[in-house]
């Protein structure tokens, strides 16, 4: 049973990871990406290439992984996603379904609709067990993202609530307006963002390339997930995204361990019972501007 | 006379293109009998996106889950022929009377929240939909689909036949019926209120239209509308897949609805003809990738701006808002 819970906080690690950039810039310019899967998939596509091709070791592509997304998505932010920051949700959502299926039609055709694999090093793969019985616990490479992803939520934190860029992300979350009267470029705030979530994306993509299966459909498989982290934890701090991101992960483990014929349908009716109970999400913040 | 001065009445009125358009299209089928499976499905995907539209043009509810209510409509069409009678047109109404109590039932989950609340949700109804199609394999056929549906003749004497003449005809039919429905409802005082709950919901409520239920009756009429699309579907294909409850459904529709033009009725019927056409060219083609093209076309169309896609002489100046 530890096991299923083990493997859930790992899986809600992972996911947190891959959709708290989608968090920030949700909040910070009101913008519905749901294109936010792609930065991922292009993670998990540069770490299996180059270590498919180029046999350079797994722990080097991680960061080459999150590089990689996050030049895509700064560049992309410049030049494409900026004019769309003040038209209406519906174009928002056009382009970025738009672009979602020139991502999944671009991978289909360069690289093919397979399902990669990636090789893991050995160290990675062993498996230590503790315990015994029903509280077995048993942990592989689940411990090596739950490691690497706690570190980056510390420092995300860190980031976030100590540093003069985190105080004016904050500013310019809550109000965007006062926030660049103040002298703040939120311009580049909002680009900086939007490159260091399509990185962590990317890098969560890398990492999890094993554990949720890496193909061309993968921002679609997954976009909804990640909008529930978004919708169900809120926008406005990156506590909620991760309490949600980890509620989910271990409600669909456990869901599909137990109950495997209700599959992801449990995760699905709790997502829409939280949204109507509390449409803005579980945990806001009072005081910021919705 | 001076009734003509109100524009409720004016925009009421059926023009004479119109009827010329409808005429059309009932003879259509004669004059391409090549073709009458292609205007069939125009016909039912114009069925559809006018449903969208009578959601998102008018109302101004972005939803992603609207595939929900067709698949709803598929599937209850499809399983009625097969179990209980194989007459189409009580199948129609039963599968409009399902999608409509459904609809009814998730106009709960989209009166609160913001428009990512919203998307959320439509989308979670139309995951949770599939999922039970796919896990009641017993009754639907899982991840196969539903085969074996006979269907019988149209009103007990009109076959269907190979070619789908029939079918087309039948399709046409109920959609001229529905759009004249959906037409009598946006003219309306009641459509008047929709749009101004569009526009501004915080002054119609200040002006005293009863905002939530109005949402919710909109909504179930869309939903109601969708079934029958999705209704039609299923009697003319014979045929209920997974692929119905599919995300990619949504998004076309509401691809279609765009093209055309939101909030204005025939917008739906424009977006599908040229949808279905495109789609026919592009997938024979590049049979694999025809998404991408799809993609491209998208971010294109919203870069340009959509309002202007129809009017091509404003390509090229610079708008003073845009």
């Amino acid at each position: 049973m530890l096991t299923i819970l083990f493997d859930g906080v790992a899986y809600g690690m992972l996911l947190f990871i891959l959709a708290v950039g989608l968090a920030v810039t949700m909040g910070l310019m009101n913008f519905i990406n749901l294109a936010h899967g792609a930065f991922a998939m292009v993670g998990g596509y540069i770490t299996v290439l180059l270590m498919q091709r180029a046999g350079i070791p797994f722990l080097v592509c991680l960061p080459l992984a999150f590089l990689g997304a996050a030049l895509l998505g700064g560049l992309l932010e410049r030049t494409l996603y900026r004019p769309l920051y003040h038209k209406p949700h519906l174009d928002q959502v056009l382009f970025s379904i738009g672009l979602t299926f020139m991502a999944v039609a671009s991978a289909d055709y360069f690289i093919g609709s397979t399902q990669q694999i990636v090789q893991l090093p050995e160290w990675l793969k062993g498996r230590t067990e503790i315990g015994e019985g029903a509280w077995m616990l048993g942990m592989g490479h689940c411990l090596f993202i739950i490691a690497v992803c706690a570190a980056l939520t510390v420092g995300l934190q860190y980031v976030l609530a100590k540093t003069r860029f985190g105080s004016r992300l904050r500013a310019s979350v809550d109000d965007q307006r006062v926030a660049a009267g103040l002298g703040i470029n939120v311009n580049v705030v909002f680009l900086s963002t939007f490159a260091m979530g399509s990185g962590l994306a990317g890098l969560g993509g890398a990492l999890g390339a094993e554990v949720l299966g890496l193909d061309p459909t993968f921002p679609l498989k997954f976009m909804i997930y990640f909008l529930i982290v978004v919708a169900v934890g809120g926008t406005s701090s990156i506590t909620g995204p991760l309490l949600a991101a980890l509620l989910l992960g271990i409600a669909d483990v456990a869901g599909k361990y137990y109950i495997p014929k209700l599959g992801a349908f449990i995760v699905y009716c709790l997502m829409i019972a939280i949204l109507i109970w509390r449409p803005q999400g579980l945990f806001v913040r009072q005081g910021g501007k919705s | 006379m001076k009734d003509s001065l109100n524009p409720l009445l004016v925009s009421r009125r059926w023009k004479p293109w119109e009827a010329v358009l409808w005429v059309v299209a009932l003879v259509s089928p004669l004059m391409l009998p090549g073709h009458a499976l292609i205007i069939n499905e125009i016909a039912i995907v114009a069925l559809f996106a006018v449903s969208l539209d009578l959601i998102l043009g008018y109302t101004g509810i972005v939803s992603l889950g609207h595939a929900a209510f067709f698949g709803m409509g598929a599937y209850t069409a499809a399983l009625f022929a097969k179990l209980v009678m194989p007459d189409p047109t009580v199948g129609l109404l039963v599968a409009v009377v399902v999608a409509t109590v459904l609809g009814a039932i998730c106009s709960m989950t989209i009166i609160r929240g913001s428009d990512l609340t919203r998307l959320m949700v439509t989308l979670g109804v139309g995951l949770i939909l599939m999922e039970l199609a796919n896990k009641l394999d017993w009754l639907t056929g899982g991840a196969d689909g539903l085969q074996g549906v006979v269907m019988g003749p149209v009103l007990g004497r009109f076959e269907f036949d190979l070619y789908g003449r029939t079918a087309a005809w039948y399709s046409i039919t109920v959609l001229l019926i529905l759009f004249v429905i959906a037409r009598r409802i946006v003219n309306s005082p009641f459509g008047a209120t929709l749009k101004a709950i569009r526009d501004n919901r915080l002054r119609a409520m200040a002006i005293g239209i009863p905002v939530t239920s109005r949402l919710a009756v909109i909504y179930t009429v869309a939903a109601g509308m969708a079934g029958a699309a999705g209704a039609l579907l299923a009697q003319t294909t014979g045929f209920a897949s997974l692929d119905l409850f599919e995300f990619h459904r949504s998004a076309d529709v509401m691809l279609i609805l765009v093209i055309g033009g939101t909030g204005w009725l025939y917008g739906g019927v424009a977006g599908a003809v040229v949808f279905k056409l495109m789609q026919d060219v592009i997938s024979a083609i590049t049979p694999q990738y025809w998404t991408f093209w799809i993609g491209l076309f998208l971010v294109v169309l919203v870069m340009v701006g959509r309002e202007r896609l129809l009017k091509p002489w404003t390509w090229f100046s610079r708008g003073g808002k845009a």
